[in-house]
């Protein structure tokens, strides 16, 4: 099966602080890949490099058939095809739930404002608050601006989708209806890195679980034997940690 | 025990009810905002009788004993102000010498002005983005072509040492709102560049402008401009303090919307650069509203104190507001000894009513401007 996104042998460091060290992963398309490991382990960096939010100083990144270089044109082409959800959600507080869909179709694509309206409702459909489109951000609950946030992304009909702890924000009573959007996103196919500390969500529709200790790749496994047999020590500590 | 928890938990579910109703009036009222407790009740006197102390002579001066009617004559030996000196000079303070028969082109620029600033402020008004494209481009050239005249035109040219009174002063306010803005801008975003060279250019202005005295850069404005441009170029006497004011309101503003630049969270143009928007787009749709949004105090605090500022080109020999109250009361017609505390009154008044405007207004659009629950 073609890789959509290809890591090879990368290393990143901020100053002399080597935070990724000799990453390399591939992920096949509709491949659902979760991303843990412990606090400044380099997971947010990991999935940055993939739309160059960050650059990374050596080795490979290939997204899509396009190989991030730094290349602007290349940088633009990649971002359109990767959506991505921040921990924080990042709506524009300016603008209304429509507007912060309609921006990104308006302004990349050139789609005219009756299109990219009429896309970004079903999009908010999807995430069930077309009701809540005229609103601002601020006047909607964390759960709620964090479903904008994945609609929004959607919006730009991506190929792969990018995840950086999309509910530690949450407050728990709202972090299940951001995980169901995401189950029904993956249950559509769509490629999808999420770097969480749900491990209930990585159970149910990973693929692959990626553990990520100072900087490096640990273990990758299916989620069935990474809970059940964890093959190193770190992992074993990290998720004795988290299921105490 | 189980009796005792009962009497602490709701069996029934509570109806709303409507919140109590303030115990209103006006005896509250004093209490709670004039005389809470000793020391507000001691500012209260105090300011009152400051109140006390102030008010009486100023009543007198200003309305019973001012001269309302008449010529020169009536106020020869008033004691209060006199008013008819200011509606005899109305005309002059307010066009300086621009020729009666054209003084509508000044009308309509004015004008003009104003409705586009109300257009381009008011975020209930549509295609916002037209008012601002004429406000910033197309509404200095038209003014310039109106108001200095374009024989091809059929409109007679009127030499700038013509000009004066409060439409130079709004003149130079507004040329000083229009270019300072978008220049202070670029300004703010030169100095956040990733190219060293700019930004330390933009810091060499910035600075440099900044520790140096309005008065100063006028002058520099004055005698130095001349110096840098071909002879047949040379800038206009009156446009030289304009390009003054404008730059020195421009290293102002860039400070004041650095602050505004810092204070957006970097989540905000990581997620504009994660949808794939170019810089610019990000930069017009996402950075700068807000940015400018949340610096509107700022911006109009600057806006209020250079268009005070401008009396100062009086000094280089522009024919400003101050500059013609200063000439009107110099009219040996009008002799009194109120005539210049008039003159100065007038001025100061109408100085605080532009100011105290801008100031209300800004407070309103902050408000307007500003989404999501009151916090
Ligand atoms: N801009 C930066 N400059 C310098 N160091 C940075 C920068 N961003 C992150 N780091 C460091 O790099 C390391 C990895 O950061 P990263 O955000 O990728 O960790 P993470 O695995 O996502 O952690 P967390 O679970 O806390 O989000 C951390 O030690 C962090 O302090
Ligand atoms: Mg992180």
């Amino acid at each position: 099966m073609a890789m959509i996104i290809e890591m090879a042998a990368v290393n990143k460091w901020y100053q002399s602080f080597h935070v990724l060290r000799d990453i390399s992963l591939e992920v096949a398309q509709g491949e659902r890949i979760v991303i843990c490991g412990p606090s400044g382990s380099g997971k947010s960096t990991l999935i940055r490099c993939l739309n160059r939010l960050e650059e990374h100083q050596s080795g490979r990144i290939v997204v899509d058939g396009v190989e991030l270089t730094g290349d602007v044109k290349k940088t633009a082409a990649v971002r359109r095809e990767v959506g991505m959800v921040f921990q924080q959600f990042n709506l524009f507080p300016h603008l209304t739930i429509l507007e912060n869909c309609t921006l990104a179709p308006m302004q990349v694509k050139h789609m005219p404002q009756r299109e990219a309206a009429a896309l970004a409702m079903t999009f908010l459909e999807r995430v069930r608050i077309p009701e809540q489109a005229q609103k601002y951000p601020a006047q909607l609950s964390g759960g709620q601006q964090q479903r904008v946030a994945i609609a929004r992304a959607l919006c730009m009909k991506p190929k792969i989708m990018l995840f950086d702890e999309p509910t530690s924000a949450l407050d728990p009573e709202m972090v299940n209806e951001v995980l169901d959007t995401m189950v029904s996103l993956a249950q559509d196919g769509m490629t999808m890195l999420v770097v969480t500390h749900e491990m209930g969500f990585a159970r149910e529709v990973a693929t692959r679980v990626v553990f990520m200790d100072s900087g490096q790749i640990i273990e990758i496994q299916a989620p069935e034997p990474f809970f059940a047999a964890p093959q190193h020590e770190r992992t074993k500590a990290f998720l004795g940690q988290l299921l105490r | 025990m189980n009796a005792d928890v009962s009497r602490f938990v709701a069996r029934d579910m509570a109806p709303a009810r409507s919140p109590p109703v303030a115990a209103a009036g006006l005896w509250r009222w004093l209490r709670h905002n004039l005389f809470q407790n000793a020391a507000s009740t001691f500012l209260t006197l105090t300011g009152l009788g400051f109140i006390a102390l102030l008010a009486p002579p100023l009543w007198r001066f200003l309305v019973s004993d001012a001269v309302w009617h008449g010529g020169p004559s009536a106020c020869v030996a008033a004691s209060g102000a006199c008013w008819t000196f200011i509606a005899q000079k109305l005309p002059f303070l307010t066009y300086g010498s621009y020729p009666e028969a054209q003084r509508w082109r000044v009308d309509v620029v004015v004008l003009a002005g104003f409705a586009l600033i109300v257009w381009l402020l008011s975020p209930r008004l549509a295609h916002r983005n037209l008012a601002a494209g004429l406000f910033f481009v197309a509404f200095p050239v038209a003014a310039l072509v109106l108001l200095h005249g374009a024989p091809a035109l059929g409109l007679a040219t009127i030499d700038t040492s013509l000009w004066g009174g409060i439409f130079v002063t709004l003149l130079l306010g507004l040329s000083g709102i229009v270019f300072s803005l978008p220049l202070g801008t670029a300004l703010a975003l030169a100095r956040r560049s990733k190219l060293p060279l700019i930004r330390f250019a933009a810091a060499l202005f910035i600075e440099t402008v900044r520790g140096v005295p309005f008065i100063t850069v006028l002058f520099l404005a004055n005698f130095m401009l001349p110096l840098f441009v071909p002879v047949t170029w040379e800038p206009d006497r009156l446009l030289r303090p304009m390009i003054g004011t404008a730059l020195f309101g421009a290293a102002y503003m860039a400070e004041v919307v650095r602050g505004g630049l810092q204070a957006l969270p970097r989540g905000q143009t990581e997620a504009a650069r994660a949808l794939g928007l170019s810089p610019w787009a990000s930069l017009r749709r996402v950075v700068l509203p807000q940015a400018l949004t949340i610096v509107i105090p700022g911006i109009v605090n600057s806006f209020i104190g250079l268009f005070k500022d401008t009396t100062l080109v009086s000094i280089v020999g522009i024919f400003d507001f101050l500059g013609a109250a200063e000439a009107a009361r110099a009219d040996p017609k009008w002799q009194g000894p109120s005539i210049a505390t008039t003159g100065y009154i007038f001025a100061a008044l109408f100085y605080f009513c532009c100011c105290y405007a801008m100031s209300r207004w800004s407070q309103g659009l902050e408000r307007r401007l500003r989404h999501g629950p009151e916090t």
